[in-house]
């Protein structure tokens, strides 16, 4: 029985290892301290954000179990229905104040032009997510705004395959690929700010 | 804190002064707060639900408005009727410069309303009077057909107020006889089963029930305007009642009220396209010449670091 040679590097778990593991010390990714310069009140807003994404998550998924119409005949359904819509103003609301800070913070300097598109993209994908919440109310609002925006989709062909007036797709993309997509967004962005480290301030002279 | 700025370089990593920071404490204390802050503003401001509407609250509330737009479904001058792709090849749909989207993708939800809102659902009814007036339809011409439907439509809305129209001269064919039938049907809650149902015995699926409803002349839209929904009052951020809304897409909402997209029949792909350029503009930001340095001419980082700042002079 002869033994096969193995090259570590050559094999996909290693690859795997050293693009991800490896590229991270410990306290980069749980740190208990950081640059003096961080001491502002703009940085609440990133983890307030992820705070808000906790609870609409959470409100969302006991809506999940109960179904999509509970919140209709039911007060405490209607309750959760309340904070899951509350959780959703609050994120965008503390995801655009964020936005606007690393805008004028220019927090892409230093190679986070991956930060700051991952960013981007959360806050795209949060708002198809939130839109698709808006269509699988199933009352009024729902119907009216279905309706209207068939009209954006179907003239970019994009109607043809994803049917805002299809209640029961939408209530599938919203309760499983979104926010699945959106989270994986989410956790690429808080890892790549891990990794980089918070941006420093300009420096005096604007480079 | 005698750190000259000049020195920073934000590619490398961090060896300058260091504060004590507790990541896990920090989030949950977020959690806690923000939880409480959506906790309070539910229990405080709770959440709008306008019921939705049926097609025999339809021909309940509005019933010429009903049988006008099922008469116009028959002679196919609804906006379903000639919507175009995804629905049928009735129209053009929306063009950008030589560029058609909603062609190209094609009609994969196939829909003719006069087949799929009027005939089907009343071929589910035994009344011999129905049955005779479906067989008299499906035995004429297309040609005829249109005659027939789109005179009593005309006479229809013409009049305004009446549910069914005289005719002594049989000008109208068996249109009067089937309009009034379906309304029948929507006014006993019948036409939401036959709409959903068509398709799946247990439906999630309201594309029928919804184009049919979305054709309506004034039921709907006047329910939306009341509400402030309609594109002219910013519709697409609002929410029913005084809640709030989706206000992040207030700026996909300002090129509608705005000319050319305002008056255009390509609004919509004009409108997304727009975004579409846009929000990858955003995305790009950081490698655009002029937007990127922005936040260098406007020196808000001086407010946003002004500890610092103070700090590394001192």
């Amino acid at each position: 029985m002869s033994t096969q040679k193995v090259t570590p590097q050559r094999s996909w778990t290693s690859r795997v290892r050293m693009a991800t593991i490896e590229k991270f010390e410990p306290e980069d990714l749980l740190p208990d301290h950081q640059p003096a310069y961080v001491a502002s009140w703009i940085y609440i807003f990133g983890v307030a954000t992820l705070a808000a994404f906790v609870m609409l998550i959470a409100s969302g998924l006991y809506l999940t179990l109960e179904g999509p119409a509970w919140w209709h005949s039911s007060k405490v359904g209607h309750y959760v229905n309340s904070v899951h819509l509350w959780s959703v103003e609050l994120f965008f609301v503390f995801m655009v104040v964020h936005l606007w800070g690393k805008f004028w913070m220019a927090a892409w300097r230093g190679r986070r032009l991956a930060t700051w598109m991952t960013g981007c993209l959360a806050f795209f994908a949060s708002i198809i997510t939130g839109f698709t919440g808006y269509i699988i109310q199933t009352n009024f609002d729902s119907q009216w705004i279905a309706t209207q925006a068939k009209d954006g989709f179907n003239a970019m062909g994009i109607g043809a395959f994803f049917n805002t007036l299809n209640t029961g797709q939408a209530i599938l993309l919203h309760v499983s690929l979104l926010p699945l997509t959106l989270g994986f967004i989410v956790v690429w962005h808080v890892i790549l700010v891990r990794r980089k480290g918070v941006v420093p301030p300009i420096e005096e002279g604007g480079k | 804190m005698n750190r000259k700025l000049s020195t920073i370089d934000p590619s490398k990593k961090w060896n300058g002064p260091v504060r004590e920071y507790d990541l896990i404490k920090e989030f949950v204390i977020a959690v806690v707060v923000v939880g409480f802050l959506a906790l309070t503003l539910a229990a405080v401001f709770s959440s709008p639900d306008e019921k939705a509407l049926t097609m025999q609250s339809w021909a309940k509330s509005a019933p010429a408005d009903f049988v006008q737009t099922t008469a116009g479904e028959l002679a196919g001058t609804t906006t379903s009727a000639n919507y175009g792709p995804p629905y049928n090849k009735n129209g053009e749909g929306q063009n950008i410069g030589p560029i058609n989207l909603s062609k190209a993708a094609g009609v994969r939800i196939p829909i003719n309303p006069a087949q799929s809102f009027v005939i089907e659902p009343l071929k589910s009814q035994s009344d011999s009077k129905i049955q005779s007036a479906l067989s008299m339809w499906s035995s004429a011409s297309a040609q005829v057909q249109a005659k027939w439907a789109s005179t009593y439509s005309d006479a229809l809305t013409k009049d305004g107020k009446s549910l069914s129209l005289e005719d002594p001269s049989g000008k109208y064919g068996p249109v009067p006889t089937l309009v009034t039938s379906l309304y029948g049907m929507a006014s006993t809650g019948a036409l939401d089963g036959a709409l959903t149902t068509s398709d799946s015995t247990l439906p999630t699926n309201f594309t029928k029930p919804l184009l049919f409803l979305a054709d309506s002349g004034s039921y709907f839209p006047d329910k939306a305007a009341a509400q402030h929904l309609s594109g002219d009052q910013w519709g697409v951020m609002n929410e029913t009642g005084s809640w709030p809304g989706q206000s992040w897409l207030w700026l996909y909402s300002l090129w509608y009220q705005i000319e050319p997209f305002k008056s255009s029949g390509n609004a919509d792909i004009l409108v997304m396209s727009l975004m579409g350029v846009l929000s990858l503009g955003l995305l790009l930001l950081p490698v655009l010449p002029v937007i990127s340095r922005i936040p260098y001419w406007i020196p808000v980082h001086r407010l946003i670091w002004r500890n610092w700042y103070r700090r590394s002079r001192e």
